[in-house]
């Protein structure tokens, strides 16, 4: 029987009510009396020098506040970033300016040159229109390898667009590189990850807010992360204590990464509203979104796999190009890095491993974090390489993962990481029960009967969730620490609000946060509220992404939790005349071990806010508790993906027609809701596999610059899936034994759509075709059937 | 979007003179026009609606044709020739979606002439004639071009007359992220002769695969046209598909269009 209540039952979402009413409260609903409305003007040449901006008519025009412009800016501080790589050399990355806005030169299309405030958002945007920049246009530069071989710069003082050349691990690389001279059989596959735009469905929004009697700043913003803004707002840019920058994510619609950065959009609110003492809003419209907001991957790979005559792995060379963009977004440099050359293992034996990361700045969009962030791209090329060695090599592609698997834990690989915990054959069995692997060749003749080519692919995953120790990651070059906080606060007559750091922008926190707490404490659900979003009520917290919040937020609501537990166990001692050692709670309620003797839980809630009968020279009242949760070690989620595509061979369309899912996530609290983090990030996998990818002509215009040419996935272009967590080795250094969820759908499904479209070209005669770079659209995929 | 003026007349003769106006323009179901507006790439001083001109909208059967008013939706053509002309309303019933269709109208289409819209390839293979409030123009004289027709500056398309074909379908092969045709084909089979009709390919709009209707006329199934090719000369390349990749579709759908139809 699936439980009805507590961790591992299916509890509807509570907030899917006011979502799903129109009764959500996001950032553009929030209006403040007197606000004025930000237009921003921006480049619409993707590199130029800037030789001035002309105002005068636009600031004559009706309703118009201010127009700013870079000089402006002049006296705050840069948008700052978050992580600092150290290279090959042992030289820090070339780290150049990023002003709020634009000063002496553009740097893609996009980049924010003026804004225009004014009374009415039409006013600002009229007035935009007038303002006349002076740009004398320069050659851009948009390829990678074009970027570090002469290729103009980018920024012309750092005088180099290499921003750095990171070894991983150095000390390998001769040994890397002898033991792929030396083997029996080198598999080498170039490939590109494609550039993403993540598209929540909420546009980015800010609101900023100013109070002139006591001197405070308020920004709300659509962000995963308020106290990491407040911070790098606060601190690097505008020189606000955090005592007087309030800083509010309410509900956020959809972040997938691109929401855990510090925007120029949300300093310049900021600060305009100090400037003209009231209130401005800018909200994005859905086509500035595609040129402001940070995107993701947007790799260049070779990889190369090196095996003896067994099929053992015996070494792996990564050679990877990672864009930058025009500016290092705030944690752009750790995703090619640390989110990526360390998942090189895979779930392999591999002795010998070298990464080498070139991160570039060209003239398109800044790129940083996009759901799974450096982790899709190892797992991509890892996993596609080892299906074109078992072609290569005549082997059966899971029987050569098999062998190759990683079966003792810990497991320290050779890339500086330490597996707690895991079982990849376990997947890898649940994967062919559910995926129906011996039912394939009949399918196959049933496609080949209607004129459609048939495909099978499939491949493992392991990613590093829980981000992260802290001086770990310190060590690595964060500029941050990545621990979690919570603060649980019962009330006199027995309901809890946890204040959390985490913050829910879809992941149902509201609902499984309580999950846990009625757990422990034996009560139900609905006594649990759960508070995040606010700087003002949360306690300092780094935020959400990375599957991260019940691991490492929801460890420290479970520390504060087994405070508040060991505290109320004392007073329900007191009262109950035994001693604590001896008082047990369970269903909410304390006894005395071996007695008849209880309490409820109520009781004692009340007892710590009337504390008549109370032990007041031992004990304080109230019963509210704060917890700080900095992790031991990354958890490793793993599991094992098949995917069965039909290719029409007359137009080369793609149709997913099966996709199973068998994924390792430790214990789980609700179950609905990890297969619906599951099936959202299988969705995205798959618009990154053949539909999604963002396109930059010649002159550094985005080509893909709306809906129109860029190809998000739909309902129905996606399969039912059947997806499977039951495989559960519980993560060994959390309370809870959790591993994350958020991701894995998006790191582990590009690979095995593109191998499955592979292996259908191969079965078909195709037997030239190994690789076809993503998105496999119908055009690309008939190209490459056509020889 | 900047201010303009609204009218909705209600008469033929009312919306022609609102049209006579300096930077009026005609609206259909603004289903390209208004997107167009907000991202104030138009800004037109006036807007003629003609939603609610009398004797606009609707499907009725005159003899052997038959007629949609100019402001009739997708929708309505979709559901009201179903039974009279089938490829016609399956064509209709796959524009866009729902919203779209219910919104957008034939004579808006075909005056837009998107060289991606579906109506154009249907009126240019039926051999329809666009009937306008001062002349009938035979589909073939009709498109001009990418987003170009022969209406003159306020001309208004009040009816569209499709003989009816004794077989006819469209097959569409759509662009992914628009879901406008990549390449869409219409086929109509008459007594007199087959007429292939193509959109979404041609750099030059749609227009008629004259091969494909001497091989179909002499057998109209998909194996006719087998023997064809196409040149990618002309045709369309972008993000979405290359010249040659729009020619091989040509073929495709044509015969996909052919096998529907039979």
């Amino acid at each position: 029987m699936p439980k009805d209540h507590g961790i591992g039952a299916s509890t509807k979402r509570r907030e899917d009510v006011r979502f799903l009413t129109g009764k959500g409260r996001y950032t553009d609903d929030i209006n403040i009396n007197g606000q004025a409305y930000a237009w921003f003007v921006r480049s619409d040449v993707a590199h130029g020098t800037l030789n001035g901006v002309d105002t005068a008519d636009a600031a004559a025009m009706p309703g118009v506040l201010r127009i700013f412009t870079g000089a402006d800016f002049e006296a705050v501080g840069g948008i700052p970033c978050g992580w600092q790589v150290t290279d090959r050399k042992g030289e820090v990355m070339l780290e150049p300016r990023h002003p709020v806005l634009a000063h002496g030169k553009v740097r893609h299309v996009g980049d924010p040159i003026a804004v225009v405030v004014a009374e009415t958002l039409e006013q600002a945007r009229d007035a935009a229109e007038a303002v006349v920049p002076d740009i004398t246009e320069l050659e851009p530069v948009l390829d990678m390898k074009a970027a570090v071989q002469g290729g103009p710069l980018v920024h012309d003082e750092i005088g180099s667009n290499l921003c750095y050349d990171w070894g991983f691990v150095e000390e390998n690389k001769e040994a890397v590189d002898a033991a792929i001279k030396g083997a029996h059989h080198v598999t080498t596959l170039e490939l590109v990850n494609n550039r993403l735009i993540a598209n929540p469905m909420e546009p980015r929004v800010a609101v900023g807010d100013y109070a002139q009697h006591d001197d405070s700043s308020t920004l709300y913003t659509t962000s995963q992360n308020p106290h990491v803004i407040r911070l790098l707002m606060g601190a690097f840019v505008l020189g606000i204590p955090e005592h007087k920058l309030r800083v509010v994510a309410p509900d956020v619609g959809g972040g997938f990464g691109t929401k855990i950065f510090h925007y120029a959009e949300e300093a310049f609110v900021t600060f305009a509203a100090k400037e003209l003492k009231r209130a401005v809003k800018w909200t994005a419209t859905r086509s500035e979104a595609f040129i402001s907001d940070a995107h993701g991957r947007d790799h260049v790979t070779k990889i190369e796999l090196a095996l003896d005559a067994d099929g053992h792995f015996l070494a792996l060379r990564t050679d990877t190009y990672a864009n930058m963009g025009a500016y290092l977004s705030t944690f752009a440099p750790s995703v090619p890095t640390w989110l990526h050359g360390t998942l090189m293992a895979g779930n392999y034996k591999t002795p010998l491993i070298y990464v080498n990361v070139k991160a570039v700045f060209t003239n398109t969009v800044p790129v940083d974090a996009y759901r799974g962030a450096g982790r899709p791209e190892a797992t991509f090329q890892l996993e596609r390489v080892i299906d074109k060695a078992a072609r290569e090599m005549g082997v059966d592609p899971i029987e050569l993962r098999r062998k190759n698997f990683i079966t003792e834990f810990p497991y320290a690989t050779p890339v500086a990481v330490e597996y707690d915990t895991g079982d990849y054959h376990a997947t890898m069995d649940k994967l062919l029960e559910i995926a129906d692997v011996a039912g394939f060749d009949a399918r196959l003749a049933k496609s080949k009967a209607n004129g459609k080519l048939r495909g099978l692919g499939m491949n493992c995953y392991i990613e590093a969730c829980g981000i992260a120790p802290s001086n770990l990651v310190g060590q690595l070059g964060a500029r941050a620490g990545l621990y979690e906080s919570a603060t649980v606060r019962v009330n006199a007559t027995g309901g809890l609000v946890v204040m959390t750091g985490s913050h829910s922008h879809g992941q149902g926190h509201e609902t499984s946060f309580p999950q846990v707490i009625a757990e422990m404490i034996g009560i139900d659900e609905n006594m649990v509220e759960i508070v995040h979003g606010d700087t003002a009520n949360t306690p300092m917290g780094m935020g959400t992404y990375g599957s991260r919040s019940l691991a490492v937020g929801g460890s420290a609501m479970v520390r504060a939790t087994e405070k508040i537990i060991a505290k109320a166990k004392k007073i329900a001692a007191h009262i109950l005349e035994a001693s604590d050692a001896d008082i047990e709670l369970k269903d909410g309620s304390f006894t005395v071990a071996g007695t008849d003797k209880s309490l409820a839980w109520g009781d004692v809630c009340l007892a710590a806010y009337v504390p008549h009968n109370y032990p007041l020279a031992d004990l304080e009242p109230g019963l509210e508790e704060t917890a700080f949760y900095d992790p031991a070690n990354f958890t490793y989620p793993s599991g094992a993906y098949a995917c069965e595509v039909e290719v029409d061979p007359e137009t080369g369309k793609v149709t997913i027609e099966r996709f199973a899912a068998a994924d390792d996530f430790g214990n789980i609290v609700n179950p609905m809701i990890v297969d619906g983090q599951v099936h959202g990030g299988i969705a995205q996998g798959i618009g990154q596999a053949l539909m999604e990818g963002a396109s930059y002509d010649e002159a550094g215009q985005l080509v893909s610059g709306s809906y129109m040419d860029y190809t998000m996935p739909r309902a129905d272009d996606l399969p039912f899936y059947t997806v499977d967590h039951s495989c559960q080795t519980p993560c060994t250094h959390n309370p809870l034994g959790v591993k994350g969820c958020g991701e894995a759908g998006a790191i582990g499904s590009p690979p095995s759509v593109v191998n499955a479209v592979v292996d259908a070209l191969q079965r078909a005669g195709h037997t030239n075709v190994t690789h076809i770079d993503m998105p496999l659209s119908p055009a690309r995929v008939w190209a490459a059937m056509q020889g | 979007m900047y201010a303009f003026e609204l009218e909705r007349p209600k008469t033929l003769d009312a919306a022609k003179a609102a049209l006579a106006g300096d930077e009026a323009q005609a609206l259909g179901g603004g289903q390209t026009l208004i997107p167009t507006l907000k991202a104030r790439l138009a800004s037109p001083a006036k807007l003629v609606s003609l939603a609610a001109v009398e004797g606009m909208s609707g499907v009725k059967a005159e003899g052997d044709q038959l007629v949609i008013g100019g402001a009739t939706t997708h929708a309505i053509v979709a559901a009201e020739a179903a039974l009279t002309y089938p490829g016609l309303a399956d064509l209709a019933s796959h524009i866009g979606d729902p919203a779209v269709r219910n919104r957008g109208t034939i004579g808006g289409s075909l005056a837009n002439n998107d060289p991606s819209a579906c109506y154009p390839a249907a009126v240019l293979a039926s051999g329809a004639t666009i009937v306008t409030d001062r002349r009938q123009i035979a589909a073939d004289a009709f498109f001009d071009g990418m987003f170009t027709t022969v209406l003159d500056e306020g001309e208004i398309i009040t009816e569209v007359r499709f003989p009816v074909p004794q077989a006819g379908a469209y097959a569409k092969f759509v662009q992914p992220a628009s879901r406008f045709a990549l390449t869409g084909v219409f086929v109509a089979r008459f007594s007199e002769g087959v007429r292939v009709a193509v959109t979404g390919a041609s750099e030059e709009g749609v227009f008629r695969w004259t091969e494909a209707e001497t091989a179909l006329s002499g057998n109209f199934a998909p194996e006719a046209v087998d023997g064809l090719s196409v040149s990618p000369d002309g045709m369309i390349g972008d993000l979405h598909g290359t010249p040659a990749y729009r020619a091989n579709l040509v073929k495709v759908m044509t015969k996909r269009a052919v096998a529907a139809a039979s």
